[in-house]
């Protein structure tokens, strides 16, 4: 990976901190929350009801395909591009009344936030869900220097209250049901309705009367943004609810974080967005609520206005010239609700802010492939490759997924003297793929293979890594001649062969 | 036509049948079809483990063994192998650093046909009963593997073929595009999520009432057909090619207690 050098960051590219390591290894992560069958059906409801609508949407447009490539198009020019237009932004950003802070990762980020609301002298603050602000822990940050941060945004709210983590970024409280957010509610809220039910509408009367009470009073926000429009300065929120309209207008100063890979060079390219995000996120044609702000207007909305610039591994993922397409995300969601390991082990298997399929290749790219809690995350796939086809934006992530296993196994080969039993079979496959003689010669030892069956014909444990096969799943007896054996010794050339015919090798199939 | 034949390595040393099912096919056709020695595999299980080092000597391995002008197409009756050599291969040799290997590869990739794309865009088969004499008198169901799916842009192609067999009853599988869980090593790596895919995909198959699930990638059908194994059911897993090579006169047999039986065998 290269280094590069840009906006004064230093030279070496700085990797990102925060809610973006895991704590264990994926495999082990996934064994747990897959023993979780109430998460499961969750899931797998919300998913496949997500799954279904973006399907119904995304086949109204008949230029689906080409608006993804402008939207591939233009995010690809604004990551070529990126110093400059940060650049134009914070000039535009600045010059209508705005103020810029810069951090290099999330300590820094976190500080400037704490900074910010300090100088207000308020111990409140109301927030609009933010993945940048997730991110760097800002919420647990706070609470550490006295101030309380209340999520606006009823999944998140659900979260907060719960004290639990999102699992899914547009929808963070995917893993509870209906009667679980009731639980929530009665216990958490200071004044709920006790004879609260768990229907929608009533879930949503309790959080609104909670959550009116601290709209009203607060004179701090803090939000993160969909885009930036670098040609004027103006920052977008992208909201279904409302709640994020009131934080953004009501409080007399706005804090927004907002990472850097977020821009869009003009205003025109937002339409290009609105119409990929809401159908890929919600499954919407439109969403209920577009917010934007361009620096202040006297008199009317918040009169401090301030944004902070969030790197925290951008600038080093810009560097990996194969894996930078990541930062093309616009956290729609569509990779994971089509993701079947996403499915099945939920967001919290993936230990960082960034779940599922992204979560797999941005997670590691913003740490860095050698940090240990993350090198893992890349094996969390089958490469079914769902999710590219799904990614409004066309992110190839099975692609980056195989270039950063690749890094890890480099990244390893370096360092690891005793290789591992993968290591092994590797070399032992790279030697018997070599030649078409090596796998010849191997294939003489097939009827050992069959003696190892036994009698009912299939192999029902084998040892080692591959012992991960056999935990479910039976191997059937190997044929006792290969292909390559019959056709040197029977094949006939023109004498059509049929399936039953006396000259087929042997063997059942399973 | 002359057509080159790409086993792929686990047909070869666990399939055999369904190369062979594929010359079949091919031979009946009228066309000629030759085995290169020299092969041996893909090398995709290789780079989807992020071994790139090792990769290039199976890539480079598959290049030389296919890159002549003896033949006119190449195919293999497995679209996550076709995939590889098409999309892989080249990706391998520039991370490599190999230029030479790379322009090479491009040449090998642009010849070679998963089986259900030669058979439906080149050879214009689409009635499988009445051109090839595919008989086979079963209720099959069928699951389209992802790389063929997603990679090449298979489409229908497998899916037309089989319903066109004479005597084969078709029956759809519920959420058939979703992933079996193979994966290559993704199956011991996250051996959990893995065996809980391929359960959910189990119990859709089950669920159809068929006799056997079809499909055209040896791997998922090794994965799914080991689920279904040791879950003690009698549904068993069959390529596409077998089905199509199957014939009236010298049909294969679905039985209940091996699942799926060839005439000429001994049990
Ligand atoms: S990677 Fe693509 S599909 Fe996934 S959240 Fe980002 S934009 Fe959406």
């Amino acid at each position: 990976m290269s280094s590069n050098t840009f906006l004064g960051m230093p030279s070496l590219p700085v990797f990102g901190h925060g809610n973006l390591n895991a704590t264990e290894a994926f495999p082990k992560a996934a064994h747990r929350e897959l023993g979780n069958e109430q998460l499961r059906a969750n899931l797998g409801h919300a998913t496949h009801t997500i799954r279904d609508k973006r399907l119904k949407v995304v086949a109204e447009l008949p230029d689906w395909e080409d608006m993804r490539n402008a939207g591939a198009a233009i995010k690809d020019a604004t990551m070529a591009n990126l110093p400059a237009l940060l650049e134009q932004f914070e000039a535009n950003f600045t010059a209508r009344g705005g103020v810029i802070h810069w951090a290099r990762d999330a300590q820094e980020a976190n500080e400037i936030v704490t900074a910010l609301i300090r100088e207000t002298g308020e111990t409140e603050v109301v927030k609009v869900k933010s993945m940048a602000t997730q991110e760097i822990g800002l919420n647990e940050y706070l609470e550490e220097q006295g101030i309380a941060a209340y999520e606006t945004d009823l999944a998140e709210l659900i979260v907060q209250l719960d004290h639990d983590k999102p699992s899914h970024i547009l929808v963070p409280a995917i893993h509870k049901n209906r009667s679980q957010v009731r639980e929530i509610f009665l216990r958490e809220m200071p004044v709920v309705d006790p004879n609260l039910t768990d229907e929608p509408a009533k879930l949503a009367e309790a959080a609104r009367k909670h959550l009116r009470k601290k709209f009203l009073s607060a004179k701090v926000a803090v939000s993160g943004a969909n885009f930036g429009l670098a040609d004027t300065g103006t920052l977008t929120v992208v909201e279904s609810e409302g709640n994020g309209r009131m934080c953004l207008t009501l409080p007399e100063t706005l804090i927004t974080v907002m990472g850097i890979e977020k821009l869009l060079p003009t205003w025109e390219d937002l339409e290009v967005f609105m119409q990929l995000l809401p159908r890929s996120s919600t499954g919407e044609r439109m969403n209920p609520y577009t917010s934007l702000w361009t620096g202040v207007t006297p008199g009317d909305g918040p009169q401090n206005v301030h944004l902070v610039m969030l790197d925290n591994g951008r600038t080093a993922a810009l560097a990996d010239e194969m894996g930078r397409t990541a930062l093309n995300c616009i956290r729609c969601s569509a990779c994971m609700n089509v993701c079947p390991v996403y499915e099945r082990t939920g967001g919290h298997a993936y230990g960082s802010t960034y779940p599922g399929p992204i979560g797999a290749i941005l997670s590691p790219l913003l740490t860095g492939i050698k940090s240990e809690e993350n090198n893992s995350l890349p094996y969390a796939s089958s490469l079914c490759g769902a999710c590219y086809d799904a990614c409004p934006v066309k992110i190839n992530i099975p692609e980056i997924l195989v270039h950063l296993r690749g890094e890890d196994v480099d990244s390893k080969r370096a360092k690891v003297k005793v290789p591992t039993q993968m290591d092994l079979m590797m070399k032992g496959a790279e030697w018997a793929f070599a030649k078409g003689s090596h796998l010849s010669l191997l294939e003489k030892g097939l009827p050992l293979g069959t003696l190892a069956a036994g009698r009912d014909k299939v192999i029902k444990k084998l040892p080692g890594i591959a012992g991960g096969w056999t935990q479910s799943r039976d191997i059937p007896a190997p044929p006792t001649q290969s292909f390559r054996q019959w056709w040197a010794k029977e094949h006939k050339p023109g004498a059509a062969v049929v399936p039953g015919s006396t000259n087929s090798p042997e063997g059942e199939q399973a | 036509m002359k057509i080159a034949l790409f086993a792929t390595c686990i047909v070869d040393a666990m399939y055999p049948r369904t190369a062979q099912a594929t010359v079949a096919i091919l031979e009946r056709l009228g066309h000629e079809v030759v085995f290169p020695e020299g092969q041996a595999c893909c090398g995709q299980m290789h780079v989807n483990s992020g071994y790139f080092k090792e990769a290039r000597t199976v890539v480079a391995n598959h290049v030389e063994a296919f890159d002549t002008d003896d033949y006119d197409v190449a195919v293999a009756p497995s679209g996550s192998c076709v995939a590889s050599v098409k999309h892989q291969h080249e990706l391998v040799a520039r991370r490599c650093g190999d230029t030479a290997l790379e322009a090479r590869a491009a040449v090998v990739g642009a010849k070679t046909y998963e089986l259900s794309q030669l058979l439906t865009d080149v050879l214009g088969i689409t009635n499988a009963a009445e051109q090839l004499g595919s008989y086979f008198p079963h209720k099959v169901t069928y699951h389209p593997s992802c790389h063929g799916m997603r990679l090449l842009r298979l489409e229908d192609r497998q899916l037309n073929l089989l319903a066109s067999v004479g005597g084969i009853e078709m029956v759809e599988l519920p959420e058939a595009d979703q992933c079996c869980g193979f994966g290559g090593t993704f199956s011991m790596k996250n051996a959990d999520v893995s065996s809980a895919m391929n359960a959910d995909k189990a119990a859709n198959i089950c669920g159809t009432g068929a006799e056997l699930c079809s499909g055209g990638d040896a791997s998922c059908l090794l994965h799914i057909g080991g689920g279904l194994s040791r879950q003690g059911s009698d549904v068993g897993t069959l390529h596409f090619a077998e089905i199509l090579a199957s014939t009236l006169e010298n049909p294969v047999s679905v039985t209940g207690e091996v699942k799926v039986k060839l005439a000429g065998s001994k049990r």
